[in-house]
């Protein structure tokens, strides 16, 4: 699974298939994948000399649910922009599916983005677009077929469980609506990584399990989710994998154990207890439908 | 195909949700279009007079009514081998009539008159072109030179006199001369003003969506998935542009200048531009300028 159009030559592309041949035969197995997310070194500087990630070094497997925590300024949000190429590294590798994508010429970047869905803190919606269009933008982009975007987009629409509101813009919307509609979005082309930045950083315990709720999901289905948070509380209960980092840094990478095979529905009731939420139901939105999508 | 219909139906989405600068811009080329289309005509009538008056430049030799034919052949010769003469036509009296009258066409009443006169008073002449004005003094001086006492000594004694529209022409180019150069620079003035206010219109509108591009960047559009509908959305502003300023201008036509040209000589020469290349040239420029516009604008809200 490319994450991006191979940049490498056909003579390379002819050697590395052979060494995958060669490891089939001396091991008897597929040869693992690389890495969905690989960084060696990686340095982000911004204009101006402050270094926002410092030798950062971290693989993120495929299927993984893994946290960037930090305080504000940490480069949570840097860590971001630097895997889908919002921003360059000075020096060092990020590699994606095993494709270095620093330097990837800036005619091939849309492509690299198609592959990886955003979700950001400011859900960055198309204002003058409704809840359909929006999702289905970033199906047209990929030059979908129309009948396919017909078929896709109200199926993704009823997943996040905003079926009812499919015709209303991003102002006619709550906050934990809108930002559905950007997991929507970044999820319908099912591409194999999805990052968040900050999902739940302006809402409130009921809607950030329900967003949460969402992720998980979604990476059941075997995408490779990276939430990127401050909310401690809302981490150290999912226990899943946490990166920290701070002052650009990485300070923390650990695996916590347990509850990797919960459904989510047990998902949810187990954060809510913890995190003495009552359960409510939020207007028609009921997640624990189609369990299996 | 499907691709197509998306792009324009994005470009005409956009021009719904954002009318007050779609508008602004449509009334910015309407106004562009008009001066255009105002002073073009008016700059191709100034050098088509240019023109006409330079065609005119030669030289009239005019000779006795007492000039014998084997004079007149021998003359003829004469001024044919002359350095710089092209050609050289003879006219007698009774073809200066009608060539006369044929000048006089418009004023019909005097064309008329010429004709009742007891006698013919036109004399026959030698109409003599010559390869360029600047060698009109030249070819002049060769036919009939002064002689020291200051009197004309022509080459041939049934010479009567040497006319060259000399002092006519220079003063008639001078004059259009200066006309054209004050209207090129009024146009280039106006036309680099519009061009800006224009570039500034579709600027202001392309940055009050810039959030939106950004999101479209950030989601994998393509630049050119993003640029086609801004694109389209120029034509149409361009199209339309247009279109109202031809309307407006053929309506001055039909009202002002037609009906003038009629009875006035010069606004005749306003319409020898046909309207119909002009109409042409005013869309196309106008979609261009826009569309390029549109696309130009864009580049810098691209680099995210």
């Amino acid at each position: 699974m490319a994450l991006t159009r191979s940049r490498t030559s056909p003579r390379d592309r002819a050697r590395s298939h052979d060494a995958a041949l060669r490891y089939q035969e001396r091991t008897g197995q597929p040869p693992p994948k690389p890495p969905i997310v690989a960084l060696k070194d990686a340095t982000v500087v911004y204009p101006g000399g402050h270094v926002a990630l410092e030798r950062v070094t971290l693989e993120i497997e495929r299927g993984e649910f893994a946290f960037v925590v930090g305080p504000t300024g940490c480069g949570k949000s840097t860590l971001i922009k630097m895997l889908i190429r919002e921003v360059e590294p000075a020096s060092g590798d990020v590699m994606i599916a095993g494709h270095d994508i620093n330097g990837l010429p800036l005619a091939k970047v849309p492509h690299l983005r198609r592959r990886i869905g955003t979700v950001f803190q400011d859900f960055k919606l198309l204002p003058n677009r409704t809840v359909y269009d929006n999702v289905a933008y970033a199906l047209q982009v990929i030059g979908e077929q129309r009948s396919e975007i017909r078929r896709k987009t109200p199926e993704i629409i009823r997943l996040v469980g905003l079926q009812s509101k499919i015709h209303n813009y991003p102002d006619q919307l709550s906050g934990g609506e809108q930002q559905r509609v950007s997991i929507a979005r970044a999820f319908v082309n099912h591409p194999p990584l999805l990052l968040a930045d900050e999902p739940t950083g302006n809402l409130d315990p009921e809607t950030s399990i329900g967003i949460m709720q969402l992720l998980y999901r979604i990476n059941r289905t075997g995408t490779t989710v990276l939430v990127v948070t401050h909310d401690r509380d809302m981490v150290d209960k999912m226990r899943r994998r946490v990166i920290a980092l701070e002052q650009g840094r990485l300070v923390r990478d650990e695996h916590r154990g347990g509850y990797h095979d919960e459904s989510t529905r047990e998902f949810a009731m187990r954060l809510r207890s913890e995190m003495e939420v009552a359960e409510r139901r939020v207007g028609g939105w009921d997640l624990d439908i189609d369990e299996d999508v | 195909m499907s691709r197509i219909v998306f792009f324009v139906s994005e470009a005409f989405r956009a021009l719904r949700r954002s009318a007050a600068p779609s508008i602004a811009a449509i009334v910015t080329i309407v106004v562009t279009t008009l001066l255009l289309g105002v002073l073009v005509p008016v700059l191709k009538a100034s050098e088509d007079k240019a023109q006409d008056v330079r065609d005119q430049i030669g030289l009239n030799v005019y000779l006795y009514d007492d000039a014998t034919r084997s004079e007149i052949a021998a003359l003829e010769s004469k001024l044919a081998t002359l350095e710089h003469v092209e050609s050289v036509t003879f006219i007698s009296k009774a073809d200066a009539v009608p060539l006369l009258q044929g000048k006089l066409e418009k004023k019909s009443d005097l064309a008329e008159s010429i004709g009742e006169l007891p006698s013919n008073p036109l004399p026959a002449s030698f109409a003599i072109d010559i390869d360029s004005p600047n060698n009109l003094g030249a070819v002049s001086a060769a036919i009939s030179s002064v002689g020291p006492s200051g009197e004309p000594k022509p080459i041939s004694p049934i010479i009567e006199e040497v006319k060259d529209a000399r002092q006519d022409a220079s003063k008639l180019t001078r004059v259009t001369g200066a006309v054209k150069i004050v209207l090129i620079v009024l146009a280039v003035l106006l036309l680099v003003a519009s061009l800006m206010l224009v570039g500034n219109t579709i600027r202001l509108s392309i940055y009050a969506r810039r959030r939106e591009v950004e999101v479209m960047r950030l989601v994998g559009a393509t630049n050119w998935f993003i640029r086609w509908p801004f694109i389209i959305e120029g034509v149409i502003v361009g199209l339309v542009g247009a279109l109202v300023a031809v309307a407006i201008l053929w309506l001055g036509k039909v009202t002002v200048v037609d009906p003038l040209s009629d009875s006035i000589n010069l606004v005749d020469s306003l319409s020898t531009m046909s309207f119909l290349p002009l109409v042409i040239i005013l869309v196309a420029s106008a979609m261009c300028v826009s569309a390029l516009g549109s696309g130009i604008t864009l580049r810098r809200f691209l680099r995210v």
